[in-house]
């Protein structure tokens, strides 16, 4: 400890001198800065987690087993106590993400082998504390088991784990950190879905921020507007408006002194994907674009002029927009009108543009079909739906979801639309797809999900209770004939409103997904996802 | 930047000639605080950093001495002077300072008092990428006596008629009663959009509005608009509907300009259109929202100009524009505030009665035996022995002798009310002296040269 102190000392001096005689920071001393600073943080952290945890009797054990003082090692020891409620295996093992990428002192082996035995004695100090803590029953939350295999597990997302005081204080934290306003929970929340937030339409993120809004970039502010009203729903239709956010955020920004464009823009658009996130869940698109775009700012080589690099990157935006959504509905369009033949009866569910799409081009090619749309409450999407196609001149019929069963033996195909398609082939997609397609399977009729690869998703999930998104309880309440039955409902203490956004339809139910890469069965998901990132 | 405020002060006050013949409007005292004061502080406290002021160069003077002004207010206050005397409408007044406006704007007006959560407004104006959102209220009763009046009260003001589709958000028809000759007209146009239209009328206008860029470079080239809530709003609400605007199609922004400056007939076109209008058309198109059902139209019926009004219906508003709201604000604005009733450099006898609801200002001198109720005493006021207050208006400046009995009163500055007097619902102009022993009641008390002006 106390000799990288004192390295870190003159290396200090060093780069200060550069500095005050007024020479430009090369590469690798800024490198040499940042990770300088980054180490003189985590031994404050440190300092400070040890003087409020000197009572905790699981230091002691994990002290001995650390021989020597490496950053690694030391965000291991931090983390561990305290993550009391959380698995020590899951924390431990994504601290290793932070550690700066070079460290020339000790082999990746030889870490790793450290990392093993710290875990194990971990373990064993935790079997004894298992019986002292009570741990509050984690509500049907499944925990990936420790593994002694993979030392590497993907850290649990927070907002999967509402229910976690300790989470919850870190988010806090963070927003606070990046002056963003906490969106409080609203309602009673049931007990299988706990762990998911639960916003109110009416107390928006922007009561808690200043009118001409500075800390965040009035088109996020609109954005994130949008977003918690409905006025932008819809997987592509929010990609879409985050990146035309997007573009104006950069062709607002300046470059500040002293800073790269290629790191500042990251850390300057952090603060509003935290907004939006709070004003509504990202959705598994979004998260790709962000990704993308992260990818190409970084990218973005050091020499580059601040007006060229970001010409440049509003060019990769409208690229991807182009490629992504508006080439890949033409492509997706022309092979699924290979798959509507005339007299078709085709069944579709809620409004996806995608779909819709497809059936007004299909119409377009002079192809002879009609279409029922399946609606259902509160979101009422089918309506929108209805009105598209009817307007272009196609057939329909409108039924609710309750009658499902009763108008299929009408159908032949079935198209739905995706909001994700997930790595084990399973796909997310509005509340109520599940239950069309599975009646679908049982009256054998084929299901066709259109989606494109841009929404292809690298989460595993088999249940639509894991990792959902809960939608204002108060939707559920409709005034009939002047009579509101549900405007009590928080006073009642045994009822509760589930308002689910999403579920997760298994893959024996689908028969096709198109795709602008083809049509594939759904199990070929992860195949696409490998290849895609092989190109990258 | 995200919106500019504006405050607007340079009004006349024409509705209440008595009370601002020496004190210009912005500046009246509102217990005891000027009436500019109130929406400075609405602007302060969501967030505002800086505000342009447009008023006279007597307000600018006047405020500069003005002690709560300088104490409290911590924003950047940019002054524009315009001439006094000049015809100068709000409408104008934004044209004179066209050059300093880079982005959307928020117009207030000085005599607004509320505790509107300001954030409803701009939050319509934010999210449906209104071109105008408004603020209004619920009008409500007067319920004090105003000096002066003789007999009941005549509803002088003119109705405003007020048409809100079914969300109660969106702005579809606004007319005033003076403009309407021979009875309501409503367009064909506006029915086939929105069949059910809600019409208010007891509605107030707080004068307070988000409006676009685009609307003040238009104002630069029609001359002709010179008010905003006379002429301006209306024009709008109107154009929302007109058949041009809807068949707008901007395929080639820059093409279409060019061709309308030419064209000198239609270049008093708003233009609202963005640099990324065809993303924003595509994110319409693909997202399943709808603000209306039961037609074929899409979102907002493919219009570009919107015009949205946020209706409070609880909580205050007022507009100070008539000697009844005045004494109405009077009453109810220092509530808003929680502040000491009384200043701590005023000097207060123990056989003073004082009622909790009353207000002293700064530097007064209270003397024995005074019984001072539901009252508004400005500062460095004079009260000697055995005056009676009860539910009157004292300005600054003020002495009154021993013995009188104020009821319902507007005492303005420097006025001097002379001994063992009783005034019952009198207002008392500017520096007026009233003799001992004097027995008004409803009347108006000013000077003759303040009578001779008009």
């Amino acid at each position: 400890m106390a000799d990288s102190g004192v390295t870190d000392g003159s290396g200090r001096n060093e780069i200060e001198r550069a500095k005050s005689e007024g020479k430009e920071l090369t590469k690798e001393e800024k490198q040499r800065l940042r990770k300088e600073k980054k180490q003189q943080k985590k031994t404050k952290e440190r300092k400070d987690d040890k003087a409020s945890q000197e009572s905790e009797k699981e230091k002691k054990p994990l002290t001995s087993a650390a021989p020597v003082s490496q950053p690694p090692t030391q965000t291991a020891i931090q983390k561990a106590p305290s993550a009391v409620p959380v698995p020590a295996p899951v924390s431990v093992p994504a601290s290793e993400a932070p550690a700066p990428a070079d460290k020339p002192a000790k082999s990746k082996a030889e870490l790793k082998a450290e990392r093993r035995a710290r875990q194990e004695a971990e373990r064993a100090s935790k079997q004894g504390k298992k019986g002292e803590t009570g741990q509050q029953a984690a509500t049907g939350k499944p925990k990936a088991p420790p593994n002694d295999l993979q030392p590497v597990v993907k850290r649990l997302p927070e907002h999967i784990q509402v229910d976690n005081p300790d989470v919850l204080k870190k988010l806090a934290k963070k927003l606070e950190r990046q002056q963003i306003p906490l969106r409080s929970d609203y309602g009673y929340k049931v007990s299988l879905f706990s762990h998911l937030h639960q916003y109110s339409r009416k107390a928006p993120l922007t009561q808690q921020l200043s009118i001409p809004s500075t800390v965040i970039h009035p088109a996020i502010v609109r954005l994130g507007l949008q977003y918690s009203q409905g006025i932008v729903a819809g997987s592509n239709a929010r990609s879409v408006a985050l990146l035309h956010a997007f573009i104006q955020v950069i062709r607002d920004y300046t470059t500040p002194p002293n800073e790269e464009l290629s790191r500042d823009l990251v850390n300057k658009l952090k603060p509003y994907i935290s907004f939006l996130n709070q004003c509504r869940p990202l959705s598994a698109s979004m998260g790709n674009a962000i990704k993308y775009i992260k990818k190409e700012i970084s990218n973005i080589p050091s020499q580059c002029k601040e007006e060229e690099a970001k010409s440049k990157l509003l060019n990769c935006i409208e690229c991807y927009i182009n490629e992504k959504i508006i080439l890949a509905a033409k492509a997706i369009a022309k092979s699924s009108i290979e798959k509507i033949s005339d007299g078709d009866v085709i069944l579709v569910y809620g409004c996806s543009s995608l779909v819709n799409h497809i059936l007004c081009e299909a119409f377009e090619k002079n192809r002879k079909f009609r279409v029922i749309v399946v609606d259902s409450r509160p979101r009422l999407e089918g309506r929108e739906a209805l009105r598209r196609l009817v307007q272009r001149g196609i057939s329909c019929t409108y039924v609710l979801i309750s009658a499902v069963s009763y108008i299929l033996p009408e159908v032949s195909k079935v198209f739905l639309g995706a909001h994700a398609l997930l790595a084990n082939g399973y796909v997310m997609s509005r509340v109520g797809t599940s239950q069309i397609a599975l009646v679908a399977k049982a009256f054998n009729v084929p299901v066709l999900v259109c989606c494109e690869t841009y929404k292809f998703c690298e989460r595993v999930q088999t249940d639509s209770f894991v990792s959902n998104e809960l939608d204002d309880p108060d939707d559920l309440i409709v005034t009939r004939k002047g009579k509101t039955q549900l405007e009590n409902w928080q006073q009642v203490p045994s009822l509760g409103l589930l308002n689910l956004v999403y579920d997760v339809t298994p893959p024996d139910f689908v028969d096709l997904v198109i795709t602008d890469l083809g049509m594939i069965p759904c199990t070929s998901v992860p195949v696409v996802l490998r290849v895609k990132n092989v190109d990258q | 930047m995200e919106l500019q405020a504006v405050l607007m002060a340079a009004g006349g006050g024409s509705r209440m000639t008595d009370l601002t013949y020496n004190t210009p409007k912005p500046l009246l005292p509102v217990g005891n605080k000027p009436l500019m004061w109130y929406p400075l502080n609405l602007l302060e406290r969501v967030g505002f950093e800086e505000v342009i002021v447009i008023t006279t160069k007597e307000v600018q003077k006047m405020m500069s001495t003005d002690p709560k002004m300088k104490m409290d207010v911590k924003m950047k206050l940019d002054v524009v002077c315009i001439q006094e005397d000049g015809d100068m409408g709000t409408a104008d007044a934004l044209r004179h300072i066209q050059q300093k406006i880079k982005t959307d704007i928020l117009v207030v007006s000085c005599d607004l008092i509320t505790d509107v959560a300001l954030h409803e407004v701009v939050d319509l104006f934010r999210a449906h990428n209104a071109t105008m959102a408004m603020l209004m209220s619920k009008a409500h009763e007067f319920t004090e006596t105003v000096p002066g009046q003789k007999g009941k009260k005549k509803t002088a003001e003119q109705r405003d008629f007020v048409g809100v589709d079914q969300s109660g958000k969106r702005l579809l028809f606004m007319a005033n009663e003076a403009d309407l000759e021979d009875g309501l007209t409503v367009r064909k146009s506006i029915m086939r959009k929105h069949p059910r239209m809600h019409i208010k009328t007891g509605l107030v206008d707080a004068h307070l509005y988000c409006l676009k860029k685009a609307v003040v470079d238009f104002l630069t080239e029609n001359k002709s608009i010179s008010s905003i809530r006379g002429e301006l709003v209306p024009y709008l609400v109107r154009k929302q509907f007109s058949k041009t605007n809807n068949h707008q199609k901007m395929k080639d922004d820059t093409d279409d300009q060019t061709q309308k400056k030419n064209d000198g007939s239609t270049n008093n076109e708003l233009l609202i259109s963005s640099r990324d209008e065809p993303l924003l058309q595509l994110t319409q198109d693909r997202s399943c929202w709808n603000d209306h059902r039961g037609d074929m139209s899409e979102a907002y019926h493919g219009g570009k100009l919107r015009c949205y009004v946020h209706i409070m219906d609880q909580g205050l508003c007022y507009r100070v524009n008539t000697l009844a709201a005045y004494i109405e604000a009077n009453r109810l604005a220092p509530k808003l505030f929680e502040e000491p009733a009384v200043h701590s450099s005023a000097v207060i006898s123990e056989r003073c009665q004082m009622g909790s609801d009353s207000i002293i200002g700064a530097l007064c001198q209270i003397a024995d035996k005074t019984s001072i109720k539901r009252s508004t005493v400005g500062n460095s006021t004079t009260i000697k022995e055995k005056v009676k207050v009860t539910n009157s208006i004292i300005m600054h400046g003020v002495t009154i002798e021993e013995g009188c009995n104020l009821q319902g009163s507007v005492i303005c500055s420097n006025a001097v009310i002379g001994r063992g007097a009783d005034l019952k619902y009198c207002l008392v102009g500017y520096g007026q002296r009233i003799e001992p022993e004097a027995e008004r009641t409803n009347e108006v008390i000013v000077g003759t040269d303040q009578l001779m002006e008009i």
